[in-house]
């Protein structure tokens, strides 16, 4: 694949030459995305696309969330220009879209807001969900509590230890987490185990996945919720900047962030969209979670993707400081957006997300989650690339109050 | 695409009037050497046709029992390709006992279509069953298939409805697998009561025998099933047998093997409603 590739779907007709109308029917980004999973829950992910596709292109779907966007969880979510950073780096002027500001701090929300009104639409009683740093169990937690929905959160062992704020968080929400031992007690048993369980209670439970990936239509669902953020930006930097931003900045985990910044701008071809992937230790260490640096093309999760995996096909564990990016796999839409060119795809390393961390917090005066602080850490070269009188926009998926236990252990300061 | 193995065996079981008796194994459960021993027993144990897993870091349809089993797998050093060349050691000493391989779609996506369904025809399988991989993922992976003459073997499950079971069974052949419970392996148990008229509707959509699995532990519940299905499955309860065998400290193989007697034995005892509605 290369920059040549086109990227309309086959199945749009005949759009604009630059038209971009990904997945196609099948749920495919190119090769990537699809329906992997048992044939039990066939029958249920059709089901959830049709009630997907029925809710949006119902107007008062629309308007009830857009309704809870405004009012629970506090959009449209500033675009700050981060002067002192800007100056510290030397280039382009740096924007925070500050999504660390929406209620239970991070951006998940958008997405879990969306999905459990459509839960609710879909006669579903029961919620589950797999989370990694906890954002995405809280922010699940959050909207079950709102809706009076009882719900479930599985979370690896290896995370309950290192996110016991967030735990101690959703547990006061009213949700029950669920310590996964299986594997190696992260993110991705967490989601192994949320399946195991969906594929049991089919009747009644809806699972709502943190990122934008899974089977169709997951990834296509959650890219829709989280592109409110790109749209602001997009409506924000009109007014604030007085046309689009150069480049757009974000880290990847799964990558729902990213591809709700991402999407909204994949016609501009002019502005570049950044993804930074989680380097832990090194690219050329074992201990990285950098799917498309590190990894190859399978199928895991229900999506065919770029996984990291061994050379018999099992899926080796992510490492990352951040225990939100350290997911094997990548959203199937930046699969297929690194594949043709469109975005570009950096990584950080444990250490540069530290110091960005810590830079940002004495700078601007924003303890930031130590997932952005990855995004924050490739920002400056982006910013001296794009150079002075361009505008970079950052994207702060979240803030870092989760992350001080982790940060103060990391520079051997005892709490 | 059909497979000889599979359509002579359940062609010659509907002549004895009985269902057929499937037990799973896992590759490298716990070892090499145990699992050939096992491998190699299952036939004259009560075995028809022998169902043999593969270990995948990821089995996400799979309950406790053979989630350690591919983990026991997986210390063992085994995989896709190795779980094969065990088949390949098996057949050295049988060659009409159908065996379908059973697992997840990554290892044979990195491994590659073409080149898996060719090690897999050298190695004498007949048949797979991949759990992620619905019909409308299939396509490609049929396409390696049949040019080896190797069955995909699909699910039918309690959330296919007559609409789905149509895509389901849609240019299938050996046999279809119902999944008795909606959940994973190993943990809820099967209602032959429940599971009969599903039986029936798979049989008549499909035109094949249907085995079911999921849920099946004890000789009775073997027996039950067996009356209303062309084939009975058990995997849980063989894997549980060799990690009871390892924490006993006894020899694994013969462990195995006597449970899996047990099972056949039952399975034999009873006059299945196929062969019953042939006759009567």
């Amino acid at each position: 694949m290369n920059a040549q590739t086109p990227i309309q779907a086959p199945s749009s007709g005949q759009p604009l030459s630059n038209a971009y109308a990904w997945p196609d029917a099948q749920g495919r980004f190119g090769p990537y995305g699809g329906q992997f999973v048992a044939e039990t829950l066939m029958p249920l992910i059709h089901e959830l696309d049709a009630a997907y596709k029925a809710a949006r292109a119902d107007p008062s779907f629309q308007a009830e969330l857009d309704g809870f966007l405004t009012h629970y969880v506090g959009r449209e979510s500033p675009l700050y220009f981060a002067e002192r950073l800007t100056e510290h780096f030397g280039g382009a002027r740096i924007w925070l879209k500050r999504e660390d500001l929406n209620h239970t701090g991070a951006h998940k929300i958008n997405n879990c807001m969306g999905q459990i009104l459509l839960a609710r639409r879909m006669g579903k009683t029961r919620i589950i969900a797999e989370t990694g740093a906890g954002q995405h169990g809280v922010a699940s937690a959050t909207v079950s509590a709102r809706f009076g929905l009882p719900c479930t959160v599985y979370m690896g062992a290896v995370d309950v230890e290192r996110q016991q704020p967030n735990v101690f968080r959703m547990r006061l929400l009213g949700s029950e987490v669920f310590s996964v031992t299986a594997g190696a007690a992260t993110l991705k048993d967490a989601m192994n185990e949320a399946m195991r369980d969906w594929v049991t209670n089919v009747s009644d439970t809806y699972y709502i996945i943190g990122t934008a990936a899974g089977p169709h239509p997951y990834p296509a669902m959650v890219r829709d919720f989280q592109s409110v953020i790109g749209k602001e930006i997009k409506t924000q930097s009109m007014a604030q900047m007085g046309k689009l931003p150069e480049a757009v900045v974000a880290c990847i985990g799964g990558g729902s962030n990213a591809i709700g910044a991402f999407h909204p701008f994949i016609e501009d071809e002019a502005v570049r969209l950044i993804g930074v992937e989680a380097a832990g230790h090194g690219l050329d260490t074992p201990d990285h979670a950098a799917s498309l640096k590190g990894g190859r093309s399978g199928v895991l999760h229900g999506n065919r993707t770029y996984l990291l995996q061994d050379e018999d096909g099992n899926i080796v564990e992510g490492h990352s400081i951040s225990a939100g990016l350290d997911y094997p796999g990548i959203g199937p839409e930046h699969a297929w957006l690194h594949d043709i060119g469109r975005a570009e795809y950096r990584s950080a390393t444990d250490n540069e997300a530290l110091e960005a961390f810590q830079l940002c917090s004495k700078l601007e005066g924003i303890i930031p989650a130590l997932e952005p602080a990855h995004a924050l850490a490739r920002t400056g070269e982006v910013a001296r690339e794009v150079g002075k009188g361009g505008d970079v926009v950052l994207l702060m998926s979240g803030r870092g109050d989760k992350d001080i236990f982790q940060v103060a252990k990391h520079l051997g300061v005892e709490l | 695409m059909t497979t000889a193995r599979i359509d002579a065996r359940f062609a010659a079981l509907k002549a004895e009037g009985r269902a057929a008796f499937i037990p799973y194994v896992m590759g490298g459960d716990p070892s090499r050497e145990e699992a050939l021993a096992i491998l190699n027993g299952l036939p004259a144990a009560g075995a028809d046709i022998i169902e043999l897993g593969f270990p995948f870091s990821d089995p996400m349809a799979e309950g406790p029992p053979i989630q350690r089993a591919a983990i026991r797998g997986m210390a063992a050093g085994f995989g896709l390709r190795s779980t094969m060349d065990l088949a390949k050691e098996f057949r050295q000493g049988d060659d009409a006992t159908p065996i379908v391989l059973m697992g997840y779609l990554n290892p044979i996506e990195s491994l590659g279509y073409d080149a898996f369904a060719a090690y897999a025809a050298d190695c004498g399988i007949d048949g797979l069953i991949v759990v992620d991989c619905p019909p409308e993922e299939a396509g490609p992976l049929i396409e390696a298939l049949d040019k080896v003459s190797i069955s995909l073997i699909r699910l039918a499950t309690p959330t296919s409805d007559d609409e789905r079971l149509k895509i389901v069974v849609r240019g299938t052949s050996g046999f279809v697998y119902y999944v008795a419970v909606a959940g994973v392996t190993g943990v809820k148990e099967a209602n032959a009561e429940v599971v009969a008229p599903a039986v029936e509707r798979v049989r008549k959509a499909s035109g094949l025998p249907v085995a079911v699995g999921f849920g099946v532990k004890t000789p009775e519940k073997a027996a039950e099933i067996a009356r209303v299905a062309d084939a009975v499955v058990v995997g849980s309860a063989l894997v549980d047998e060799v990690a009871a065998a390892l924490e006993a400290g006894e020899a694994v193989a013969p462990r195995v093997l006597a449970r899996v007697k047990a099972l056949g034995d039952a399975v034999r005892s009873v006059v299945s409603s196929a062969s019953v509605a042939e006759t009567v």
